[in-house]
């Protein structure tokens, strides 16, 4: 049987298309890629998936009665990990769980399950050291504004937890790295683009931007974090692998004053 | 307010308050109400780390750093001379929320010196809780401290409004605090604690009966001792320890190793080390104690009255107690799977799942992310290949030090050379 190469436009629905064409064509050699990196084969035949809802929809409900809400959850994370080769462990996931009748999701001695859940895992953690690096910086123009870079796309599984803190503020999280936002409006959240000047510096506030009180509070809050430490117990290692390095450039307290 | 002064008693009450260990905004529920400010119900954040890598997660100051009493052990002792500063409610209301506004902070820890009396104190801890839940309906986590002595009145009132109490009894055993502070008694410590003990218990059940009784305390209670100021010994330590989470449902019990802070010759002087290892394996024995089923007298009792400081406290009940072992992977129940040296509850419970599908053998054990370099000497599974020689507890011990390398090595070669 010929090599089939399925191409999807990078969303999740997208992916699960793809998935639902596999099982349709009943597939063997198969490989799901996103449009943006498909090399063409010589050997290998291409097909470009259009999404569908309700095709996308019919899978997550078939993996729904099949796994426990927190096995999806974690098939959804390993999906925003965007690591390549990570479509390919997902559909063996699945037709492994499609192919048994028990929930196969505690298998971890199973190599695609263990290997899922430990990316599920990595992504968790960026998604709750977001919840924790996330600086809002307030603007002349009353926005919360935040800045990220996060290693994996997970400003989808952030979402939910400013929209349940910060109720009653507009706030702005934007993603440097995949350029798109989360902006809150007292209302709802929704997702974004910005324009912003070419020579916006994000790792600076300037007073352009932002409001008069901002410094005040961001001198207050880097006070605080020095008076804070104890130097006889002094951890630099363990300091850093908290707080790795790499997350330094959008946090205030680590800022040189 | 005033940016300056603000800052300059921020700087003083944020350094006297940064002993108290406790920093968890964990254990709550609540929710965002009215779309208000905050939400705790999650669990906790910890926003950021200082540099001695303990974490950040709450706003913790002192109300004041003026005290009348004279706690040896205590850098706002009345005796010493520092700087001392208070702050008014409105600025603590007016720091908290513009620091939880730009997600630095989980919420507030209050503590505070005793000015005047313990009731005086109390009242204006209990009036920025009040001002920030009813005026700021802010929802994010408080943490009180429970003043010594103060009335049940005000204790009442203020478990309505924070998600934590606590009251450090700070030296672990009653003739430590007589010599250290002689002007406080255990009493007025555990006073406080009942009342807000038998307020929880009594909202916890009116709760089930009337769906709109307000929360009480949801966090719980906590307590901390100073480790090494007064000269107990772990099993000291323990007891004391076991003894507040069986009588009054604390929530934790903190560990603080003592930070020379005075010339005082009844502590150890400035200078010393801070017994940051012997911090870590009371942490241990707490977790074996709440977690891993042990009961505390299995770790510590009459005859091994200190916990080793080269390996961890199971390690050490595993090999005085071998005949336990070894243990096997594939059929062992959940309290025996939690007693093997180097199997935390997470990897007991992948264990437990994985062994529904098929027998697990060394490969699978390696691969699900088990530490075998302890836990190899002490189970068998699906393999041929397990330890077949007949090694005493000290081979045993010999051979996992030698194939491991502590992250304490410099603080245990220094403390070990004083006995050689």
């Amino acid at each position: 049987m010929k090599h089939k190469v399925l191409r999807y436009d990078g969303s999740f629905d997208g992916f699960l298309t793809a998935v639902f064409t596999v099982f349709e064509q009943k597939l063997i050699a198969v490989t799901i890629e996103k449009e943006t990196i498909t090399q063409e084969g010589l050997f290998s035949e291409n097909e470009t998936v259009t999404t569908d809802e309700v095709k996308a929809n019919r899978v997550w409900k078939g993996l729904k009665n099949k796994l426990s809400s927190g096995s999806n959850y974690k098939l959804y994370c390993a999906f925003l990990s965007e690591q390549s080769g990570v479509e390919a462990l997902l559909l063996d996931y699945i037709n492994y769980a499609f192919a048994t009748n028990d929930a196969i999701d505690k298998d971890y001695a199973h190599p695609s399950v263990l290997k899922i859940s430990q990316i599920a895992k990595m992504v968790g953690r960026e998604k709750h050291r977001m919840e924790a690096f996330v600086r809002f910086k307030l603007t002349k123009d009353d926005i919360y504004f935040a800045n990220i870079e996060p290693d994996f796309n997970v400003l989808p599984l952030i979402s939910k937890h400013f929209k349940n803190r910060y109720a009653d503020q507009k706030w702005l999280i934007y993603d440097i790295k995949r350029h798109y936002g989360l902006y809150y409006d007292l209302q709802n959240v929704s997702i974004m683009q910005m324009h912003l000047p070419d020579d916006f510096d994000f790792t600076k506030t300037e007073d352009t931007y932002f409001a008069e009180e901002e410094f005040e509070f961001q001198t207050l809050w880097q006070d605080y974090f020095k008076s804070t430490n104890i130097a006889s117990r002094k951890n630099i290692k363990l300091h850093t692998r908290h707080v790795p390095k790499r997350y330094w450039k959008y946090l205030s307290e680590k800022q040189p004053r | 307010m005033s940016f300056e002064r603000t800052q300059e008693k921020l700087k003083i009450l944020a350094d006297a308050a940064k002993y108290d260990v406790s920093c968890s905004s964990s254990g709550s529920n609540r929710r965002n109400k009215n779309k208000g400010l905050g939400d705790a119900s999650g669990m906790g954040i910890c926003h950021s780390y200082t540099e001695d890598g303990r974490c950040v997660s709450l706003l913790k100051i002192l109300l004041t750093n003026h005290c009348i009493f004279d706690c040896a052990y205590c850098v706002t002792r009345k005796s010493n001379d520092i700087k001392r500063a208070a702050f008014k409610v409105q600025e603590v209301v007016d720091l908290t929320i513009n620091f939880y506004r730009r997600n630095y902070i989980e919420g507030l820890f209050l503590s505070s010196g005793i000015f005047k009396n313990a009731d005086y104190t109390m009242e204006r801890l209990v009036a920025v809780a009040k001002k920030l839940r009813l005026e700021e309906n802010f929802n994010g986590y408080i943490h009180l401290k429970s003043i010594p002595g103060a009335s049940d009145e005000l204790m009442r009132e203020a478990g309505l409004y924070a998600d934590r109490l606590s009251v450090n009894i700070e030296i672990p055993t009653e003739s430590g605090l007589k010599r250290l502070a002689p002007d406080k008694n255990r009493e007025d410590f555990i006073k406080p604690m009942v009342k807000v003990k038998n307020e929880i218990i009594q909202y916890k059940a009116e709760k089930k009966i009337i769906k709109s009784t307000p929360k009480y305390a949801p966090a719980g209670q906590s307590t901390q001792m100073i480790i090494g100021a007064s000269g107990e010994n772990d099993f000291q330590i323990m007891q004391t320890s076991n003894h507040f989470y069986k009588h009054f449902n604390l929530k934790r019990v903190y560990y603080s190793g003592y930070v020379p802070i005075s010339y005082d010759e009844r502590l150890p002087q400035i200078g010393s080390a801070v017994p940051m290892l012997r911090e870590n394996r009371l942490y241990q024995t707490d977790w074996l104690m709440r977690f891993y089923g042990f009961d505390v007298s299995e770790i510590l009792n009459q005859q091994h009255q200190h916990l080793d400081l080269d390996i961890d406290p199971k390690l050490s009940w595993a090999l005085r107690n071998l005949h336990e072992f070894p243990v096997d992977v594939n059929t062992a129940d959940k309290r025996m799977l939690a007693r093997i040296p180097g199997l935390g509850m997470t990897s007991v419970h992948k264990i437990i799942n994985a062994r529904r599908f098929r027998r697990l053998n060394w490969d699978h054990l390696k691969k699900i992310g088990l530490a075998l370099n302890r836990a190899q000497y002490f189970i068998i599974c699906d393999s041929n290949a397990f330890e077949r020689r007949d090694l005493t507890s000290e081979k045993i011990k010999s051979l996992i030090l030698q194939n491991s390398t502590s992250k304490y090595q410099k603080t245990l070669s220094n403390q070990l050379s004083l006995f050689t």
